[in-house]
């Protein structure tokens, strides 16, 4: 039996690897040339000889067979949809509708590759150094400092609200240690106007994205700034401006709502996007199948990233799953996929960008599985300790997190230095904590607002239960905290 | 009044009128898509027929089979601004869509603040017992989804009403499902207007008027209650108001309480089980409304707590006779 060898080129033809396959599927990787002048590798399972590039399906003496040259995207996006070949019952070759393929005459179950998965894409090492120029997306300083300012911002900004939490003054928090190099790298490569369905740990998108620290602290104290009214638990934020929809509690329900939106947004004609985050442990749900499905079948122009951080709360990824990861279910749903390092802000960069570039082109979903850890605990309401060691945390903190591996990229430079580092820390705590200072004295919501917005309309019932409220609250107010609420 | 001279009418079924509403739709609404299992070639039901030829393969066409992902999907299309109209092929399999239902559609626009919302959205199916459905093609699950806030149900009884109905679910700017009654698919024959109109949601109809008892029910129920009113008239000399009930939720209670006040007894009955049932809701309003008023107690004649059963169905249904005997004893009380 032939082993995997992932044979990396780093300009030209698709790399070609043997399989273990027997007979019918063969992995390969195209290497698509982005217009960036980069190099984006996308594994694809050979479903369609039109979906992929060369095809060869080689293995143990079965006969090569070449596949048809496939069409160019664009063309493929205007193609009708793929036909059955026509009937012939003469010809030696399988006529079921429901697979193309070649018969085999000798049993062999199709092994899946755990050893040695679907390959990390990466663009810096873990010291922050290029490895191959050419994938160096070159991004002016500007830019850059951007990127550091936010993730270092949003680090900020989690360590006073996990605090505040911890004082009481907050009920619950969420932060995003080790993963805001996802967040950043992802919202930097998409365009304002699209579209971002996400789980709840992707406050550094909205960030990004320019969410005032005023407005996330509303949203956090559940104050009269609030855009959402004070009816959910902190970290539950929302922008329709910043095009960031509401984050809701279950799991994984976005990703069929993100597949809907993209199919909406593909009619509509106007070159955008729809990217849709989730956890690895979020994958398990049916939800994600589904919308998986849909956005392959329905040919939406989305973006599914996976933030795969090793833990859904206590469970570790292999009690979430036996195959490789969420990169190697991709082309089980007929989709392009990659496998990033998410600690590389460059990394998550490239791939977001050319994913977004053809997902629009080519009307098709793409599917990035950010490889990251979660360095802090899953909430406030969780103490990590209990199922992983402070040795495990210590690693990622220190030897492999997105903040510093930008850092050690900039110093080197001469884009940033000590000074540069010592100010900004300053900076960015006086502008967290003057923002928490703010929202601290804010009044909550006026308590009508626990009634509306159920529907467009007050129905009259709706009505007479908020009246029947206000008469208790007239006889009894010394029992309910009126005075920290809007009158 | 939906009945209009001047506007052309034509004979439809259930089903055609259902069309009928989706073709005008369609043809006035550019975001408008409809999709599910099989509604491409015209549905299991015929309801979409003839248009995906008429509006192309973008805008009626199939999914995958799957309901948390057809309503998921839906809730998304609606979100990004599409009137998104979703068929789950029978009501009996929408409970895997019951958490996108739930917790996302009617829970979208408050939990956002009013940011964002998914009122474009419109969940239709065929709903209730057809004779021989058994478990899992004859369910009523409307109370299961009435417990839920932000969400609206709507049961028509007939093809002039189905239309009406289920045009201004589409035009509500709150998520809506509206449940067909499948056994009326083809028996139910109306002359109906071929352009759009729309009946109001959270009316319920007076359909006919009477001194001494209030027979409320929706969908198919509803000619059941007007046989037992004719009955009642006939055999006991009982004059009774009937009630189409429409929107389940939010209900009529106006209507239905300014009804009780007036004959001092309530029916209600419905095919889906007892315990728990929609008739369990109205029950409790109308006896905290209108208690000085019952001259008798509320009576529910509804399914018995078992799961829909096949050769058992006549046993199983509150048929005209059970509904009859209902009015003999409340009159008697």
């Amino acid at each position: 039996m032939s082993s995997f060898t992932w044979d990396y080129c780093a300009k030209s033809a698709c790399a070609r690897s043997k399989c273990v396959f027997i007979g019918v599927k063969c992995i390969l990787r195209t290497i698509v040339t982005g217009l960036y002048g980069f190099h984006v590798k996308f594994c694809t399972i050979h479903s369609w000889a039109a979906r992929s590039s060369l095809a060869d399906w080689s293995l143990l003496g079965v006969r090569l067979l070449r596949r048809p040259r496939p069409l160019p995207p664009c063309a493929r996006a205007l193609s009708p949809p793929l036909q059955q070949q026509p009937f012939d019952s003469l010809a030696e070759k399988p006529q079921f509708p429901g697979a193309s393929a070649e018969f085999v005459d000798h049993l062999e179950f199709i092994q899946p590759n755990v050893i040695s998965g679907i390959p990390v894409y990466r663009v810096m090492d873990r010291q922050g150094q290029i490895i191959n120029p050419s994938e160096d997306p070159q991004l002016p300083k500007e830019m850059v400092l951007n990127f550091y300012q936010k993730m270092t911002l949003l680090n900020t900004m989690d360590r006073i609200l996990y605090e505040s939490q911890r004082q009481g003054r907050i009920s619950f928090y969420m932060t995003n240690y080790g993963e805001e190099g996802t967040h950043v790298g992802s919202a930097a490569a998409l365009d304002p106007e699209d579209l971002v369905f996400g789980q709840y740990r992707e406050a550094g998108v909205l960030m990004f994205r320019g969410f005032p620290l005023d407005l996330f602290m509303a949203q956090c104290y559940a104050n009269v700034d609030d855009l959402g009214k004070g009816r959910q638990m902190p970290v539950h934020y929302g922008s329709k401006d910043l095009n960031f929809v509401t984050i809701s509690s279950p799991l994984a329900t976005q990703i069929p709502q993100a597949a809907g939106a993209a199919y909406a947004i593909k009619r509509e004609n106007t070159n955008r996007v729809v990217i849709c985050y989730f956890g690895e442990g979020a994958a398990s749900e049916g939800d994600a199948h589904a919308g998986f499905n849909f956005a392959a079948t329905l040919e939406c122009p989305l973006i599914f990233f996976c933030r795969n951080n090793g833990y859904a709360i206590s469970t570790p990824t292999d009690e979430q799953y036996r195959g490789d990861g969420i990169a190697a279910r991709g082309p089980g749903y007929g989709m392009l996929s990659i496998r990033v390092d998410g600690n590389d802000v460059f990394a998550v960069y490239n791939a977001t960008k050319e994913a977004r570039r053809r997902a629009i082109a080519e009307n098709q979903p793409f599917l990035i599985e950010a490889m990251t850890y979660r360095i802090g605990h899953h909430s406030t309401s969780d103490d990590s300790s209990a199922y992983r060691s402070v040795d495990e945390v210590n690693y990622w903190d220190k030897q492999d997190h997105p903040i510093s591996r930008l850092r050690h990229y900039m110093t080197a430079r001469g884009w940033w230095g000590e000074e540069e580092e010592r100010a900004w820390r300053k900076q960015s705590r006086k502008l967290v904590m003057e923002a928490f200072e703010r929202a601290e004295k804010r009044q909550k919501p006026h308590p009508d607002l626990l009634f509306s917005d159920v529907y467009l309309e007050m129905p009259p019932s709706l009505e007479k239960q908020k009246e029947s409220m206000w008469r208790h609250l007239q006889q009894y107010r010394e029992h309910y905290p009126l005075d920290h609420y809007e009158k | 009044t939906v009945r209009n001279k001047s506007r052309p009418t034509q004979k439809m079924n259930l089903f055609q009128s259902v069309t009928s509403a989706l073709d005008n739709t369609l043809a006035s609404d550019p975001t408008a898509v409809i999709f599910g299992e099989d509604v491409a070639f015209g549905g299991v039901f015929r309801c979409t027929v003839g248009l995906r030829d008429k509006y192309g393969k973008d805008r009626v066409f199939n999914t995958p089979l799957c309901e948390q992902g057809i309503v998921g999907f839906g809730i998304g299309l609606a979100v990004a601004g599409a009137t998104a109209i979703a068929e789950i092929q029978f009501a009996d399999y929408i409970f895997p869509a019951f958490d996108q239902i739930v917790n996302e559609a009617a829970k979208y626009r408050y939990r956002s603040g009013n940011l964002f919302d998914c009122g474009n959205l419109t969940i239709r199916a065929p709903w209730g017992c057809v004779g021989h459905g058994a478990l899992y093609h004859s369910q009523s699950p409307e109370a299961f989804f009435a417990h839920c806030p932000g969400i609206k149900i709507v049961i028509p009884r007939s093809p002039v009403q189905a239309k009406g109905l289920l045009l201004s679910c589409i035009i509500d700017k709150n998520p809506c499902i509206f449940f067909e009654p499948k056994i009326l698919y083809r028996a139910a024959v109306e002359q109906v207007p071929m352009e759009s109109y729309q009946i109001p949601l959270s009316q319920a109809e007076v359909l006919q008027e009477g001194s001494d008892i209030t027979l409320l029910a929706w969908g198919t129920q509803v000619h059941v209650m007007r046989e037992v009113a004719a009955m009642a008239q006939e055999k006991l000399g009982v004059s009774c108001e009937v009630i189409d009930l429409r929107t389940i939720q939010p209900w009529d209670i106006e209507t239905v309480c300014k009804s009780v006040v007036k004959t001092g007894r309530l029916l209600v009955s419905h095919e889906a089980p007892v315990t728990g049932g929609f008739a369990a809701e109205i029950s409790s309003t109308v006896q905290e409304e209108c208690f000085l008023n019952l001259e008798a107690p509320i009576t529910r004649v509804c399914g018995y707590d078992t799961p829909f059963p096949h050769i058992f169905e006549p046993f199983y249904i509150p048929d005209k006779w059970k509904c009859f005997d209902a009015v003999k004893r409340m009159i008697n009380y």
